[in-house]
């Protein structure tokens, strides 16, 4: 068993079973990060690239361990204070970084497509960390896992994503990811945050909370990306905690405890009231744990697969 | 090799790691996914008729310590590996259906001192059909078998074939000789 493609580029398109092999390789590895010596052997002697032309600490981290967990010769290289402030362009960057025979890249880029040029430029392989406001795979990839390990399926189940879904890579992945492997999902936000056409996708659109809620087993809540200029699309984080942000008081009117997701870094008391966030149907440090499993899943099946 | 003479043979096995560590007080049993898996629970409900207590029992798999990862055309599938007690200090048991090259005990060494420090580990394998390509050796052997090179041997247990036996397969015919 391999994976169809030998790039990790998104999950639009990406056959079911490659989805649950990932999955499947990532539970076997959630069991190496409980041993006393967490590092096995198998990319011995592979050097991975960590690109990194956009802020992120969890991500670059979660992978940078992932790779050391599975014993890949790592190099970092983030755009600040490299040569892409000097205004060398993507490809001869990463030309530059593949001359020094890197066999994969991890990508994470501002804008979007940016690691599917790269995936047609060069000879190692690509996993996109994240680009622009279009996919974040290995994101969605570790939400699906929580999900799994959580209710043991996906099918079946409703998640919602909530808040600003226009902006949001975690979103379209986790859709694509969901839809896939047969679960209910739904958005719920401002409109103006809302992309014109996402029922076209399969996805029930709200603009009220208390109406998704009782429904949900999973509400899978995005940041607002107060870096991206959020704050023109409502009226203030005042005005969006009360009519967006989960409370423990909105939570009360479910029937069943609701899960609780949140990709990170969260804004408290914004989109996520803190004793949500802290609260025992919470998984979200469980979601930063199973993302080093989830990641050395991609990397071991990507690098072992060709 | 038939059901009775593996029944036999298991018997044995057992009965050999119990005279040899003088009992089953510091024993523990590690099967290699996926046939010594069975064969190790196989070996550890022998020793607990016999002594009234089963070891503890463990799998382990070994792809992430293969050493032919980055050659192999069909990428193997991981099964996951449940050792779910310490193992340092224990006189630990390898349980493997056929010993060949030596190559998965090599893998499986490396696994398991990534575990603790077991105070010995010790190899028990159904078939040893010798070709050696590292200096491994077992403790115990179920039975020898001379093969060259070019034959394989296939062990069939009843929880994953549907029937317990051991062949001996030519490469030029599809005539199955019983490995007697």
């Amino acid at each position: 068993m391999k994976l169809k493609s030998r790039h990790l580029l998104g999950l639009r398109g990406m056959p079911p079973e490659d989805i649950r092999l990932i999955l499947d390789t990532a539970g076997s590895f959630r069991e190496v990060l409980d041993r006393p010596i967490k590092k096995v052997p198998p990319l011995q002697g592979k050097t991975i690239a960590n690109m990194f032309f956009e802020n992120s600490t969890r991500t670059r981290l979660s992978f940078e361990l992932a790779e050391r967990r599975l014993s890949a010769d790592v190099l970092g290289f983030q755009s600040g204070g490299s040569s892409v402030s000097k205004g060398e362009s993507l490809k001869d960057t990463a030309r530059n970084i593949e001359a020094m025979k890197v066999d994969m890249v991890v990508m994470r880029h501002w804008a979007s497509g940016a690691p599917h040029y790269l995936s047609g430029v060069i000879e190692a392989a690509v996993i996109n960390a994240g680009d622009g406001a279009h996919e974040h795979p290995t994101q969605a990839l570790l939400d699906l896992f929580t999900i799994q390990e959580k209710f043991k399926k996906v099918e079946g189940l409703h998640i919602c994503l909530v808040g600003d879904i226009l902006h949001s890579r975690v979103a379209r992945s986790n859709i694509y990811g969901l839809k896939s492997l047969g679960a209910k999902v739904s958005v719920c936000g401002p409109a103006t945050m809302i992309p014109r056409g996402l029922e076209q996708l399969g996805v029930d659109v709200y603009h009220h909370l208390d109406d998704v809620i009782p429904s949900v087993d999973v509400l899978n809540v995005l940041r607002i990306q107060l870096e991206r200029d959020a704050g023109r699309f409502f009226p203030s984080l005042r005005e969006y905690h009360q009519t967006y942000g989960v409370t423990l008081r909105r939570l009360s009117r479910a029937e069943r405890p609701v899960t609780i997701m949140h990709p990170g870094p969260i804004n408290r008391d914004v989109e996520l009231s803190a004793d949500v966030a802290d609260g025992e149907h919470s998984v979200i440090l469980r979601q930063v744990l199973n993302g080093v499993a989830v990641r050395m899943a991609v990397l071991y099946l990507l690098a072992t697969g060709n | 090799m038939d059901e009775q003479s593996m029944d036999r043979t298991v018997t044995r096995l057992a009965h050999e790691i119990l005279e040899h560590n003088k009992g089953a007080s510091n024993i523990v049993i590690v099967g290699i996914r996926t046939r010594g898996e069975f064969l190790a629970r196989r070996i550890v409900e022998k020793i607990r008729k016999v002594e009234g207590v089963a070891p503890d029992l463990g799998f382990l798999d070994i792809t992430l310590y293969r050493d032919d990862l980055h050659g192999k055309l069909e990428q193997p599938e991981m099964k996951g590996t449940d050792i779910l007690f310490d193992i340092s200090g224990k006189d630990l048991v390898i349980v493997d259906d056929v010993l060949y090259t030596g190559r998965t005990i090599r893998a499986a060494l490396d696994g398991l001192v990534a575990l603790g420090r077991p105070h010995s580990i010790q190899l028990a394998v159904l078939v040893d059909r010798g070709h050696r390509q590292l200096p491994i050796k077992a403790d115990y052997v179920g039975k020898n078998v001379a093969t060259a090179a070019s034959e394989s041997i296939r062990v069939h247990l009843n929880e994953v074939d549907g029937e317990d036996s051991v062949l001996l397969m030519h490469p030029d015919s599809d005539e199955r000789g019983s490995a007697q």
